[in-house]
């Protein structure tokens, strides 16, 4: 809680600029299903501060998309059990009123989503699509409306906006469309954007401009977003923060630039080692992790990732196959949190990870 | 989009002459033969030579293809016709019926407004029933509300038509009297008496059509609702009525259009047990008593050819209205 006393701020909890834009602390998402409860997201906190980035990694079923749905509250109430809280500006969300609900959707938190053709109704122009999302927040006439998302449309880049406005989704390219639904997601200047894996569906080439797109949003807006992707160049791009997710848990957290050049965690490290790069040699070999995800309906007692571990015999006894590691700082770095038993994870990284990444940049240094 | 409507009536064109020429074929050359018939009505006795010399005035002895083009001629020019005596036909000409020994398309003009009375009430009905609650079964989709409906339409389903029309006119009309007594009188007569005898057919229509349009509708907008644009209406912060009744029903009704223009095209081409039982006088009642000895040719064959247009067309009209409703078909 900041030190302004609550009383002077105003009554509308979206024009408080005081605290972090969304605070996340032990959220549990399950959904009842006839084979028993799938536990998508155990215990998952976290904060996004106004103006900043958010990297969300893990790979499918960690409980990335689950749990960023959760914060708009698009999980159906009668098959979802969620506990915990989530506060979007200091309200929360969990168990809040449809009519609160509706205020916060698109208005202080919007979405951006992965396949911009599927997220766009196919019947609707894209321009009457971004005019609803305005003046469901905003009470101004359909003229009005429209000039703002001819604006919107010339903001995102997209070539003749008084002209495209008109168009429907069909006549717009995959690029041009995800350019439409960040239009559509920024027209009502939310402070929190999500953009879950808003590149996955777009061409490489156009990948780029996306984020590129998002960054200078995200000055002139001063939004805060949260990136959910699988793809650690996004977030290597994008993000200031990092939180790796497993099994629906956190298991690393901390600024972009520590994990990813000191990540302290098996999981994570695996992650680094399963990226290819292209600027070594086309036969370098990727270090993909072995096993499978673990099920959602029966996780593992201990570490979620103990089956897949291969530094699990470092830690002594059977810690790792019975007791679930707490996710705390590391020796020396508060702001870097780890979920893992292991007692010196830099230096194992050090001394026997990263030569078997990066076995290959060195071989060419020596030849 | 013209050059597509063009070629499409020509096609539908085409299918409807196909449609004609078969059924000319089966009746020339079926067992039924109206010259006997006349033969052994007028004399009591009928000998080979009086039989010879009727089919010879009616032309059933010049055979098939001269009888066919005679018959398409007629259609454009008036036409002299032989039974019983002469008469003249006027174009278009479908021929002189055996019944009623008057020309058939003058008493189609008088009892097709019933059948399209009929059609057009029942379809208005059901669809606004059936596409109401198949989308609040979809919207509340495993409530209470939901099975009921489901459950009430199974069951409806299963009740064979005419059981069901049967009990209802026994029941509301004959015994309770709730329903006014069920017949055709023209709109432009008494507007009044013209919808309450139409009243019982429309809602026993409507009661047998509504549950699966109920079922259609339901499915296609579980179908939308489940669509990822739905999530982005959401995530805007639209009312879950408005995400349901603005983005899943626009997306529904777009094959809904389907089901009920085809559904329409075949109810105004005559329903056949409604009309007679209800003493609806339209064209499925004619049709049905045209089959006596003799088959009533010329009756069945304007019906016949009516519902290959009304049919045809349907398709056509179904296809213009889906390049209307979805943009992103273009019809070429």
């Amino acid at each position: 809680m900041t030190a302004i006393d609550d009383s002077f701020l105003p009554a509308d909890p979206s024009t408080s600029k005081g605290g972090p834009v969304l605070v996340v602390d032990d959220l549990t998402v399950r959904f009842p299903t006839h084979d028993g409860l799938v536990q998508a997201v155990s215990g998952l906190s976290y904060t996004v501060e106004k103006g900043k980035t958010l990297g969300i990694v893990g790979e499918s079923g960690s409980g990335k998309s689950v749990s960023s749905m959760a914060v708009l509250g698009l999980h159906d109430p009668r098959s979802t059990r969620m506990s915990g809280s989530i506060k979007v500006n200091g309200a929360e969300v969990i168990g809040a009123s449809e009519a609160t609900m509706k205020r916060i959707r698109g208005n202080e938190v919007a979405m951006v989503f992965q396949d911009p053709l599927t997220a766009l109704h196919p019947y609707f122009t894209v321009g009457s699509q971004i005019v609803e999302a305005y003046r469901l927040h905003h009470n101004v006439s359909k003229k009005v409306a429209r000039a703002r998302a001819v604006e919107m449309l010339d903001l995102v880049g997209i070539p003749q906006p008084d002209r495209r406005v008109n168009d429907f989704p069909h006549q717009f390219s995959g690029g041009m469309r995800q350019r439409a639904v960040i239009a559509m997601a920024l027209v009502n200047d939310p402070g929190l954007i999500i953009a879950d894996e808003p590149t996955t569906a777009l061409d490489v080439t156009v990948q780029a401009q996306i984020l590129d797109l998002l960054q200078s949003l995200q000055r002139e807006f001063d939004s805060a977003i949260i990136i959910v992707t699988h793809d650690l160049g996004v977030v290597a791009e994008m993000a200031d923060d990092v939180l790796v997710m497993y099994g629906g848990r956190g298991v690393e957290f901390g600024p972009t630039k520590d994990v990813l050049t000191r990540p302290s965690m098996p999981y994570t490290w695996g992650l680094i080692s399963s990226v290819p790069d292209v600027h070594e040699r086309s036969d370098q070999k990727l270090i993909p992790i072995p096993g499978t995800p673990p099920s959602l309906l029966n996780p593992p007692a201990g570490c979620a990732f103990f089956p897949r571990c291969a530094h699990k015999d470092k830690v002594g006894g059977d810690l790792c196959e019975t007791e679930l590691p707490e996710f705390l700082p590391l020796a020396g770095n508060p702001a870097h949190l780890k979920r893992c038993h292991l007692h010196d994870p830099e230096q194992i990284y050090v001394d026997e990870v990263a030569p078997e990444i990066f076995a290959d940049a060195s071989e060419k240094l020596e030849n | 989009m013209f050059g597509y409507i063009v070629r499409r009536l020509m096609t539908a064109f085409l299918v409807v002459v196909l449609v004609s020429m078969v059924t000319f074929t089966l009746f020339f050359k079926g067992p039924s033969d109206p010259a006997s018939a006349l033969c052994e009505e007028t004399g009591g006795r009928c000998t080979a030579a009086e039989l010879n010399s009727i089919r010879e005035q009616m032309g059933l002895n010049d055979g098939l293809v001269v009888n066919y083009s005679r018959f398409v001629k007629g259609l454009f020019v008036d036409r002299e016709m032989y039974y019983q005596g002469e008469q003249m036909c006027e174009a278009p000409c479908f021929g002189i019926s055996y019944g009623s020994r008057q020309p058939v398309t003058p008493q189609f003009v008088e009892k097709w407004p019933a059948t399209v009375s009929l059609a057009v009430g029942a379809v208005l009905l059901y669809v606004i029933i059936g596409m109401t609650l198949g989308s609040l079964a979809a919207r509340f989709r495993g409530s209470f509300f939901d099975r009921a409906v489901v459950g009430v339409a199974t069951v409806i389903t299963a009740v064979p038509y005419y059981v069901l029309a049967l009990v209802a006119w026994i029941v509301l009309v004959l015994q309770l009297s709730i329903f006014p007594e069920t017949g055709y009188h023209p709109f432009t007569d008494s507007p009044v008496l013209w919808a309450s005898g139409l009243l019982l057919p429309w809602v026993v229509l409507a009661f047998a059509y509504a549950p699966a349009n109920m079922r259609y509708m339901r499915g296609y907008m579980v179908e939308s609702l489940g669509e990822d644009y739905i999530r982005t209406a959401r995530a805007k912060g639209m009312s879950q009525q408005g995400v349901v009744f603005k983005h899943g029903l626009r997306a529904a009704i777009v094959p809904m259009t389907t089901i009920v223009g085809l559904e329409f095209a075949v109810l105004l081409a005559g329903t056949v047990f409604t009309e007679f039982l209800f003493e609806i006088d339209g064209i499925g009642w004619w049709s049905i008593n045209s089959l006596g000895n003799p088959i009533d040719f010329p009756v069945l064959n304007i019906t016949g050819t009516a519902a290959a247009v009304l049919i045809v067309l349907g398709n056509l009209i179904v296809d213009l209205l889906y390049a209307v409703l979805d943009p992103r078909v273009r019809l070429a």
